[in-house]
């Protein structure tokens, strides 16, 4: 794709038109013009979630206590650790995609499609690894209590410290309350699956235990989240009103509930860039393997997908930052 | 990008590798040791690190500064964009550079100032 230089003239100017001024091809600045403002998009929505952690910064949760699992690790508290292994995995996949490139650019056909296979690879295991983290995130683990006011109560035990289920304490009241069904009474009212527990059991079982004290949203001065005493406790639980487990859109057992909706849509969409990126690899993979770019003479193809890979990459590196560190 | 013209130094001609391979290589190595830094930091967050500067905890200014090196290293090493011509480089990371900072800037500052309402006005938003 060599344009030709007809004039003499024309090759002093180098804006006059007949050659590429930025010394890149139509394609790749292409591509660099969506990475770009994909890159704006992004930054848009890191953004929103810094507004609002801004808003409620005294009651923000703390990413390092939700983020506490790994697989097969049950009960222990590892903050960070899986995120950052799924960094690594992107980290990697990334290594293998510029190495392709490499491969590419010495028209080396062998190399290239196994560094695709490879990049494929690890893509799709952090997709993979970003759908546990879902699954675990939207299941929960504690529970919580919900004010009237839309704040989280969530449990403690008062002599160590920990984190309490509300399922370890919640007395069983034998409350005959069904989920409402549309089959059941009028057709067009229906409602979501209820909670394991009532508030009422809950409330039950805090009395019932006395080691048991309720720690609210709020941070102190050393930016810790604030613990009621017993007697606090009892009265900040007259104002409960629902029961939260997990997390969804509306509410969340973590805290704050834009909390919630910040992970589903950055990570989501973060998700979304990884899974559509092992799509694209994929069908340049085959591409590579059926000669296309050898015929072609050149891999640039190879060179632009790569550009895109390592821009999900590099979100990535700005998600961790923002969502799971600061 | 022609063969052969890739620049095979980083840290400013420090460290000049033999090969573009070679390179990629360093700069992962370079990379993991800085995401391990940060989850360290992260993990165990050190006391003296809370002291505020600018309005922002240590750590997080930490945390942001070691983020943009890792960008700057994924972008002029693993996308190439020390390779490409000074122009061509400029025209893609000015505006980012520009929009962003000042978006972040307005909207950090009006989240502050709701919070500031939020906690002096007269209505009560925890109850």
């Amino acid at each position: 794709m060599e344009a030709t230089v007809n004039s003499t003239e024309n090759k002093n100017k180098i804006w006059n038109g007949g050659n590429k001024p930025l010394d890149a091809s139509y394609g790749k600045m292409m591509m660099w013009f969506f990475i770009i403002s994909d890159a704006l998009t992004f930054s848009g929505f890191l953004v929103a979630y810094g507004f609002s952690r801004y808003k409620f910064i005294e009651s923000w949760p703390i990413a390092d206590e939700v983020f506490t699992h790994f697989p097969f690790a049950h009960g222990k508290e590892l903050p960070m650790i899986y995120v950052a292994l799924m960094t690594f995995i992107l980290i990697m996949s990334s290594v293998t995609m510029v190495l392709a490139v490499d491969a590419g650019h010495k028209m080396q056909k062998t190399k290239v499609a196994w560094y695709m296979l490879l990049t494929i690879i690890g893509g799709a295991m952090f997709v993979g690894s970003q759908a546990w983290e879902w699954n675990t995130f939207i299941k929960g683990e504690y529970g919580a209590l919900e004010t009237r006011g839309g704040r989280i109560l969530q449990f403690l035990d008062k002599d160590t410290g920990k984190r309490v289920a509300i399922s370890e304490f919640a007395k069983d009241l034998h409350g005959e309350r069904t989920t409402h069904a549309r089959k059941d009474g009028i057709w067009f009212t229906s409602e979501k699956a209820l909670p394991a527990y009532t508030v009422q059991e809950v409330v039950a079982g805090f009395e019932a235990h006395h080691n048991i004290v309720v720690r609210t949203e709020f941070l102190d001065e050393e930016g810790k989240k604030t613990v009621l005493s017993r007697a606090a406790s009892a009265e900040k639980l007259k104002d409960a009103v629902l029961v939260v487990e997990g997390a969804n859109l509306v509410r969340n057992e973590y805290g704050n509930r834009l909390f919630a909706d910040f992970f589903f849509f950055i990570t989501g969409f973060h998700g979304f860039h990884v899974f559509s990126g092992v799509l694209i690899n994929l069908i340049i993979f085959f591409n590579v393997i059926i000669g296309t770019y050898e015929k072609r003479g050149h891999y640039e193809m190879v060179e632009k997908v790569g550009l895109y890979w390592h821009f999900v990459d590099l979100v990535w590196v700005f998600v961790f930052t923002f969502f799971y560190l600061v | 990008m022609a063969h052969d013209t890739h620049k095979l130094e980083i840290f400013r001609g420090l460290l000049k590798f033999k090969s573009n391979e070679q390179k990629i290589w360093g700069v992962l190595i370079f990379l993991s040791i800085v995401t391990t830094v940060e989850v360290v930091l992260g993990i165990y967050k050190p006391e003296f690190l809370n002291a505020k500067i600018i309005g922002m905890k240590a750590l997080n200014w930490i945390f942001i500064i070691l983020t943009l090196v890792k960008a700057y290293y994924i972008a002029w090493d693993f996308m190439h964009l020390r390779d490409e011509k000074s122009s061509f480089r400029w025209s893609i990371v000015l505006p980012l550079l520009i929009l962003i900072p000042y978006l972040t800037f307005i909207l950090l500052v009006e989240g502050s100032y709701i919070y500031d309402v939020m906690k002096t006005g007269l209505l009560s938003w925890d109850f």
